[in-house]
């Protein structure tokens, strides 16, 4: 009756994938089991009182003895009592394992997918992930502490119950067995049916709430555009398809409902029937026709249930499914066993032939670095230059392993970086991007982001760090904001120009105090003024500091040293500013705007 | 403190009159989105009854079995009582299982209707709020409501609903039922309402209280999931990861906490209805018992009232369920009315008349903008932008330049005064003809999953293949968007063809281009691409903005060279206005600017 005895040889698949929650369970396991031992007392008791019944039929009710009567009935009042009882000590017992495997999933989804390489974030959006990490969650709750005790105690007390209806009257019960084969028949066709219906509800939820996802975070895009009508009917037919595939699924229970309740109905009237002819012939009493039929009763909520219990096996099966694609993806970026520790901290930075191509780039594509080779000295700022497009950003995020190189190395103060521990590595690297992420914290928080160290530290120590970085990012501003530092900003908080934005950016990478600094065109939304004051601040921080530094203009070109060229995947030119003005065509089409521009603006204003 | 909207929404404590507020709102948008369908949920009660009362005859013809079929067979052995009384088993039987199952299948469409709308409603609520609201409220609320709370109402209406019509009904029936054949048997189950009132009224109060705070939990463990997932690059140089985890296992702790609460309160309430019910029938049990002795009552009516009043224990536990799930939903309910309830800062016109912009002029009449009372970002100011003019903007950050800009394109409305668009009034017009007319692109290209070509195509849904090309050419974005692996059909998140920052806003700038907007605003559109694109879109500009009215917002003072007219903006004033090359030649704010800038090139 339960999925095992439906269909054995397809069921492995369920029942191992349904196993793999096993680690998450723990010692909450045992807890669980011993809330199914609980559940079958309490359904043994729910059994006993047809039994008591049956005493009481064949018994005081013959022979109309009244203090038999009070015994008897006391006695099925006591076994009601006590299935109460161990109802409530069932829920008692599953209560905590249940919860606690919720969490320890929704924590290991949400430590994993922390670790996970953007590569792979590159790729998931986060309304599928938040699918997995928090309905699929649920779903897998309600089926450890719910669903799986309950359908493997309910599925013992149905094997109870035919076992004492044979105790009964053997061929009553062999009647109501096989009559109740067309239930086995419908189960096991319903199972196959259904499985592949859950997965997919589950996925195009997942679907749905991206687009919820995106259109948020979109919102100023369809605004400006008043798309908004667009994205809703889009939106629309996603859910559409999603209703779709509920009502196909509701359609598949109705259809496993209807068998339930029909099978069982019929089964019992056969029995009526062979029951009445046996009692005469006289071998059945009506006592034990009476107990055989109010076992019967006991079981019929059991049965009925089978069938949602199944669906939620099914459902819960798909989930975990949805669940370990996540988690069974393999972090490829981790930390090394044996971390090196390099002698020298200068901050020499050295990438050696690097190659580098996204994941799934199609084959005859040549590799988007393809052979960088590229020496930044300790202290030397290095600025980066290419076309829109070139693998600036990609080749930036490689030092601090925010991707890994797929061929060639890194290496930081002479020491491969994927040899070195990744917290220390990107302790000792620190990046601000053009799209300036701050998270809903107060500014103070956000500025600090990366120095753990002053965590414990004296209030006035991290207060200086601070002070310092706002000052050389040109972001006092925030002592203009409500709560000054300890304004909450990001998200959740006070919102901030994207000027503004990018200069607290800016102001967490130089708290961060790191030896290599790794700027992705930082200074992009500033104005020109600021800018300037930007830039001749942080010349103070990159006089000691290796630094490389994404460049768009001229101006953040002046920062460096030396300039890199970037194109076609290599370096094509390394020097001073003028030199490769002086050399390099292709430098002077990325980097100078004079050459193409109107020399004078327009004159007259027409 | 106030509960309207999503004001008070992570609170707990609600005094009486709140929680009847909220409690209000919830039912009344619950019923208005059922309304609809009330015809065919009337259909689905009487699918029930009907189900229901075939059910309900079960014991009955099994107790007719044993006083009338098994007396005759056994004595007279006559057949044919029970044969009828088996046929009328399967009959019932089949019959209740069919109309469960068609009952069943109409709920279930009815169910998702119901959520559908609710989804539409939601989302579209989303859209029309003003952006100032968004600013405050996060995206992961929004998600939050639309994912775990929807979820949750899905639940009481997949599962919940059927459990509460069937129960009652099958509550009534049984009670028939056991009343005519044995009416003495009714007064325990009487009897018995007392107490399953009472518990029923603790586990109300207590539920609820659970219950709120279990969505708040959520609601918090959604927002953080979001936020971490979005900002992974920064998570990860910034080492965030061990503080994410600290602060993401205490809100998955508190959100434990909170469903164990629920499941506790529900775990003694159901356990103390069946202890009620076993009581019950222990006491039907012994009055009848006493009785058969007698001879006041056939065995087998015993075995059916007995059997009648564990069933009708069975449906009041159904009941139950379903007000757990009841109670479930309305805490979510409450959220999602809260969040409908909010109003749009900027609202739409009733009745706008048709409006399709001529010459493109804008006039700004003493206009003032304040976020709240104490900080004006725009003290009061006028100013007249003349159809066909390309006005630069230019300041300090923070000055004020994209507040303007908003209020020009309509995402925000001023505080006083009025803007027109050829002489009407923006407030006036709706909000398709406004956006048709008006465009604005910011720096932050945000792309929607698809493919180039459909994030293009947010500018002019039904652009030709052809005019899609002609857009990237003129902004010099063809040739990249043709050098993708699939070119514009390429997958802007399939893997290895994420676009750089530059690249997105190169198309962002076609999504502008196609839109061919009679006022088109951009606002450091251009910050991060890097020259030679700069010098391609430079180009494009030219033709762009020709015959348009165009405002931008750039810091890199070479896209400010193709104005004809230069406004420079300090502390939200405007402190110098004029034509360019007049201000060029003069000693004033944008003169040195602009030298500056010079100077920074080269």
């Amino acid at each position: 009756m339960n999925t095992e005895s439906a269909a054995p040889e397809k069921n492995t698949g369920v029942i191992r994938s349904l196993a793999r929650i096993m680690p998450y369970a723990g010692p909450d396991m045992k807890r669980l089991i011993l809330g199914m031992g609980i559940a079958l007392i309490s359904s043994g008791f729910a059994l006993g009182i047809p039994l008591a019944l049956e005493q009481l039929v064949d018994g005081p009710l013959k022979n109309g003895n009244p203090a038999d009567i009070w015994w008897a009935v006391g006695l099925v009042a006591v076994l009601g009592l006590m299935e109460a009882l161990f109802i409530y000590l069932r829920r008692v017992t599953v209560l905590t394992p249940g919860t606690r495997i919720d969490s320890r999933l929704r924590n290991a989804i949400y430590d994993h997918l922390q670790n996970l390489p953007i590569a792979f974030h590159d790729k998931w959006q986060s309304g599928q992930l938040l699918s997995r990490a928090n309905s699929d969650v649920s779903l897998m709750r309600r089926w450890m502490s719910f669903g799986f005790v309950l359908l493997v105690s309910n599925a013992i007390t149905i094997v109870f119950g035919v076992v004492i209806l044979f105790t009964w009257s053997p061929l009553l019960a062999l009647v109501f067995l096989v009559c109740s084969i067309p239930m086995f028949v419908f189960g096991s066709r319903f199972r196959s049916r259904y499985t592949g219906l859950s997965r997919a509800a589950q996925d195009q939820w997942g679907d749905v709430a991206t687009s919820v996802e995106e259109s948020v975070h979109g919102i100023r895009v369809l605004r400006s555009f008043g798309r908004g009508s667009d994205a809703l009917s889009s939106f629309a037919d996603r859910a559409a398809t999603g209703r779709q595939l509920e009502v196909v699924k509701g359609n598949a229970k109705a259809t496993l409902g209807f068998w339930l309740v029909w099978v069982p109905d019929f089964a019992l009237a056969i029995c009526l029937l062979t029951g009445v002819w046996l009692a005469s012939e006289g071998d059945l009493t009506t006592g034990q026709f009476f107990a055989f039929f109010a076992t019967a009763a006991v079981l019929a909520g059991p049965i009925e249930s089978i069938g949602y219990l199944m669906a939620l096996a099914l459902e819960a099966h798909s989930g975990l499914n949805r669940i370990f694609e996540v988690l069974d993806r393999r972090n490829d970026i981790v930390n090394p066993d044996n971390p090196v520790t390099p002698a020298d901290t200068g901050g020499s930075l050295i990438f050696e032939d690097v190659h580098f191509r996204h994941e799934g780039t199609p084959a005859g594509t040549p590799d988007l670095l393809n052979g960088v080779t590229l020496e930044i000295r300790p202290g030397e700022t290095m600025a980066l230059v290419g076309s829109t497009g070139c693998g600036k950003t990609t080749l930036t995020a490689l030092p601090a392993r925010l991707y890994d190189v797929t061929a060639g190395r890194i290496l930081l103060d002479g020491v491969d970086v994927r040899s070195l521990d990744l917290t220390t590595l990107r302790t000792r690297i620190a990046m601000a991007f053009e799209d300036a992420t701050l998270f809903s914290d107060t500014v103070r928080n956000n500025v600090l982001l990366g120095r753990h160290d002053l965590r414990d530290a004296p209030d006035e120590q991290a207060t200086a760090v601070l002070e310092q970085a706002l000052d050389i990012a040109e972001a006092n501003f925030v002592y203009t904001l409500p709560h000054g530092v300890d304004t909450i900003i990001g998200e959740q908080g006070q919102s901030l120009s994207g000027g503004q934005r990018q200069r607290l950016a800016l102001a967490r990478a130089i708290a961060a105090a790191p030896e290599v600094l790794v700027l992705d065109d930082p200074l992009s939304a500033l104005d020109v003024e600021t800018e300037a004051r930007v830039e001749a601040a942080l010349r103070r921080v990159l006089k000691t500091t290796t630094a490389l530094v994404v460049a768009h203009r001229p101006s953040t070109v002046m920062l460096a040293d030396r300039v890199a060229l970037l194109d076609k995947g290599r370096i094509a030119a390394v020097g001073t500013h003028a030199e490769l003005l002086a050399s390099s065509d292709a430098y002077r089409h990325v980097i100078s705007s004079l050459d193409d521009e109107p020399r004078e603006l327009p004159e007259d204003s027409a | 403190m106030s509960t309207f909207g999503v004001v008070g929404e992570d609170r707990q404590d609600l005094n009486r009159k709140e929680n009847r507020r909220i409690r209000q709102r919830s039912i009344s948008l619950l019923w208005d989105v059922v309304r609809p369908y009330r015809a065919r949920f009337l259909t689905t009660i009487v699918l029930v009854i009907v189900s229901t009362a075939l059910q309900v005859v079960g014991p009955t013809l099994i107790a007719r079995g044993f006083d009338t079929g098994l007396p005759a067979a056994v004595d007279d052995n006559n057949f044919v009582p029970i044969l009828f009384i088996v046929l009328g088993f399967v009959l019932s039987g089949v019959g209740a299982a069919a109309f469960l199952a068609l009952y069943t299948r109409w709920s279930i469409t009815i169910s998702q209707d119901v959520l559908g709308e609710l989804r539409r409603r939601i989302f579209a609520h989303t859209q029309r709020l003003s952006l100032e609201f968004h600013e405050r409220y996060t995206s992961g609320r929004i998600i939050a409501r639309q994912t775990s709370d929807i979820d949750t109402l899905g639940e009481l209406l997949s599962g919940g609903l059927s459990s509460l019509a069937s129960g009652i009904l099958f509550l009534l029936f049984t009670a028939i039922a056991l009343v005519a054949i044995d009416p003495i048997s009714g007064i325990p189950l009487a009897v018995a309402m007392i107490p399953v009132a009472a518990v029923t009224w603790w586990f109300s109060n207590a539920s609820r209280r659970e219950f709120r705070a279990s969505r708040i939990y959520s609601t918090r463990l959604i927002i953080q999931f979001v936020e971490s997932m979005t900002g992974i690059r920064a998570v990860k140089s910034f080492r965030r990861e061990p503080v994410d985890r600290e602060a993401y296992a205490d809100k998955v702790e508190d959100y434990r906490y909170a469903t164990k609460r629920t499941i506790e309160v529900y775990g003694i309430y159901d356990p103390a209805l069946k202890l009620i019910g076993s009581l019950t029938v222990a006491t039907v049990l012994l009055l009848g018992a006493f009785r058969v002795v007698d001879g006041g009552l056939a065995v087998g009516a015993l075995l059916a009232v007995v059997l009648y009043t564990r069933r009708f224990f069975g449906p009041i536990e159904n009941l139950a369920m379903f007000y757990n799930s009841f109670q479930s939903a309305s805490a979510a309910l409450e959220k999602i009315s809260g969040f409908l309830e909010e109003q749009p800062s900027v609202v739409e016109p009733r009745n706008p008349a048709p409006f399709v912009a001529t010459r493109g002029d804008l006039s700004l009449e003493s206009v003032s903008f304040a976020y709240n009372p104490e900080s004006l970002v725009l003290p009061t100011f006028s100013l007249a932008i003349k159809g066909g003019e390309t006005v630069a903007l230019v300041g300090a950050t923070g000055a004020g330049k994209s507040t303007l800009a908003k209020i020009i394109a309509r995402f925000y409305d001023p505080t006083d005064g009025v803007v027109t668009l050829d002489g009407r009034d923006l407030r006036t017009i709706s909000d398709i003809d406004l956006r048709n007319a008006i465009t604005l692109v910011t720096q932050e290209a945000y792309l929607f999953s698809g493919s180039v070509a459909d994030n293009i195509r947010m500018g002019k849904p039904n652009a030709t293949d052809d005019e899609l090309v002609a857009a990237a050419r003129s902004v010099g974005a063809h040739e990249f968007i043709s050098a993708l692996p699939d070119g514009y059909d390429t997958d802007v998140n399939k893997r290895g063809n994420r676009l750089s920052a530059g690249q997105r806003q190169l198309v962002s700038f076609c999504r502008a281009f196609i839109a061919n907007p009679r006022v088109l605003i951009l606002d450091e559109a251009t910050a991060s691409l890097d020259i030679p694109s700069e010098r391609l879109i430079q180009h494009g500009l030219t033709t762009l903005l020709a015959g348009r009215t165009a405002i931008i917002i750039a810091h890199r003072l070479s896209t400010v060279a193709i104005a004809d007219r230069v406004l420079v903006m300090d502390g939200g004033r405007i402190i110098e206005d004029g034509p360019t090359a007049e201000l060029l030649k003069g000693t004033g704010r944008f003169a040195t600017l602009h030298r500056a800038w010079r100077d920074s090139l080269v």
